[in-house]
């Protein structure tokens, strides 16, 4: 602190102490009258009735919100594994001396990372219509995993181009030095060590694809094949009462938070590595 | 080259292991290797020495291929390197005829380069195993020898993370020997350890030479270039500036870079 500083904080008469206390004590002031506020305008009762009443959510669970559940985490680990594959195999053509394999790889990925999700979605509920005896296998979760998947093996190509770049060159030199063809050396030095480095952001990217997977009900599913969204929305429009959808809702955060607790551990668990 | 030890199988061994002629090498228009002539005998070592910027580590990547070279021609036991002669003219092998060629060479670098998400056991047994097709037990127990031999046989389990700079040195060495290359080729492999954990590393050089194996070292360690090498090699610029017996270069250098670079190495030496 210079001597001019430290006269002007005397004249003020505070210190950066004093200062930070005052502050602080702004802010919890702004929050208390927002408090009384709420408490005292809304209507607390019709509130609780329209989003969070008991009988709806026991009404969601014995009619079949578990089976939804289940079937959003179907829906999401499926297209997980399409993307998670077809990531791969975009990374390794970005990536490839092949120019023609790192053209199609780049337009597809700046293709499906710019188009809106639920564009893709609609596309496929359209499919039918222009492909009159177009069948997709395993349905629904044939369609549910295609059109998802394809949108995340865009998303997930371009974490794993990072991860297979941020392998150190030496690793290759060292397994192309042993003799190994390239194929091998991809396969067993570089993919392994790409993906240890890419398994917090991947992690990220399936907590998207959960959320994502709300979007499914567009395609125009059949009631037995709801999803947590479409099932909470349903219910909910029959009983005229959003507490069906809030509970769908808390839903996701049930399989989410416990993600986001695992993203986190494994980002700890890579800081630590290095 | 190749012609004549086809004409001359009697006597394949009278050829150099390694015999390299006018290679050329250059990054961007900037020549780092102008025209470099080197024949290493089967059972020799062979230290390159010379200051940073002089190629030596280029051209030890140039002999098994890690770069390709602009001009010239490099024969490893009879091999042409990376490419095939027919009637004077040069073609690029494929990458799988390259990567053949490289399991008779083994490689020791600088930074040791082991596989971070494999054991010492199965960095050594990796090689065998994924590129000549062993079974895992023969080739585990032969790495599990390797590693003895390095003087490692108890840190079998451990990862490179929980190895020294030294011991991790060693178990590349050994991962190099597992497939049993007639050459080995050493890129500094002092030069990223601790000063007290240099001496293993060199150890185990130094047994390696004793059992005849076929060394080409690239290196700033003068105490073992003295004692082990047959041949010192002082490279400068791009060039070979003078080789010879140790005694010799090292001991009554010809030429005045020479004599300013073993200069500047000693005083480095003695005030660090």
């Amino acid at each position: 602190m210079t001597v001019s500083d430290a006269v002007v904080e005397k004249r003020r008469g505070l210190s950066p102490r004093q200062r930070a206390q005052r502050s602080r004590g702004i802010q919890y002031a702004v929050l208390v009258v927002i408090v009384v506020v709420a408490a005292f305008t809304a209507n607390w009762s019709q509130i609780a009735n329209v989003f969070f009443k008991p009988e709806f959510v026991k009404s969601a669970f014995t009619s079949g919100l578990p089976g939804a559940f289940l079937k959003t985490i179907e829906y999401t680990a499926g297209a997980f594994v399409i993307g998670l594959v077809g990531g791969t195999l975009l990374a390794l053509m970005r990536l490839s001396p092949v120019a023609p394999y790192r053209w199609i790889a780049t337009a597809y990925i700046e293709f499906f990372r710019g188009l809106p999700a639920i564009v893709v979605f609609v596309a496929f509920s359209l499919l039918p219509l222009a492909f009159a005896d177009l069948v997709i296998p395993l349905d629904p979760y044939g369609t549910v995993w295609l059109a998802l998947g394809i949108v995340a093996a865009a998303y997930m190509a371009e974490v794993i181009r990072a991860g297979i770049q941020a392998v150190p060159k030496g690793q290759i030199e060292a397994a192309r030095s042993l003799g190994m063809p390239v194929g091998v050396a991809t396969r067993k030095i570089v993919l392994p060590q790409a993906f240890r480095i890419v398994l917090p952001p991947l992690a990220n990217d399936l907590i998207l694809l959960v959320k994502d997977s709300s979007l499914v009900f567009i395609i125009g599913t059949s009631a037995a094949a709801y999803e947590l969204t479409g099932f909470g929305r349903d219910l909910a429009n029959t009983e005229s009462n959003l507490t069906p959808l809030v509970t769908a809702g808390f839903c996701y955060l049930v399989i989410t938070l416990p993600l986001g607790l695992l993203v986190r551990w494994l980002e700890a668990k890579a800081a630590r590595a290095h | 080259m190749t012609a004549a030890a086809a004409a001359e199988p009697a006597e394949p061994l009278a050829q150099p292991l390694v015999h390299a002629v006018n290679v050329t090498k250059s990054f961007h228009h900037n020549e780092v290797l102008k025209g470099i002539d080197l024949d290493v005998d089967r059972g020799q070592v062979v230290c390159l020495l010379g200051p940073s910027g002089s190629g030596k580590t280029t051209f030890l990547r140039c002999i098994n291929q890690l770069e390709t070279i602009d001009g010239g021609r490099i024969w490893v036991d009879g091999d042409l390197m990376g490419y095939v002669d027919r009637d004077g003219k040069l073609y690029r092998l494929k990458n799988k005829e390259i990567a053949a060629q490289r399991r008779e060479i083994g490689m020791v670098f600088q930074r040791f380069n082991l596989f971070p998400h494999k054991t010492a056991i199965e960095n050594v047994a990796e090689a065998p195993i994924q590129v000549r097709g062993e079974s895992r037990k023969p080739a585990r127990a032969r790495a599990q020898e390797l590693l003895d031999r390095v003087g490692l046989g108890d840190r079998c389990t451990s990862y490179p993370a929980q190895l020294s700079g030294g011991q991790q040195q060693r178990v590349a060495i050994a991962r190099a020997l597992a497939m049993q290359p007639k050459l080995m080729l050493f890129d500094e492999p002092t030069s990223a350890l601790d000063p007290e954990l240099v001496g293993e590393v060199l150890a185990v050089m130094r047994e390696l030479a004793e059992d005849g194996m076929t060394m080409i070292v690239v290196t700033h360690e003068m105490e073992f270039a003295r004692e082990v090498a047959d041949t010192v090699v002082f490279m400068d610029g791009g060039v070979v500036v003078e080789s010879g017996p140790p005694r010799d270069v090292l001991g009554n250098p010809q030429h005045q870079r020479t004599k300013t670079f073993l200069t500047r190495l000693r005083s480095a030496h003695e005030h660090p």
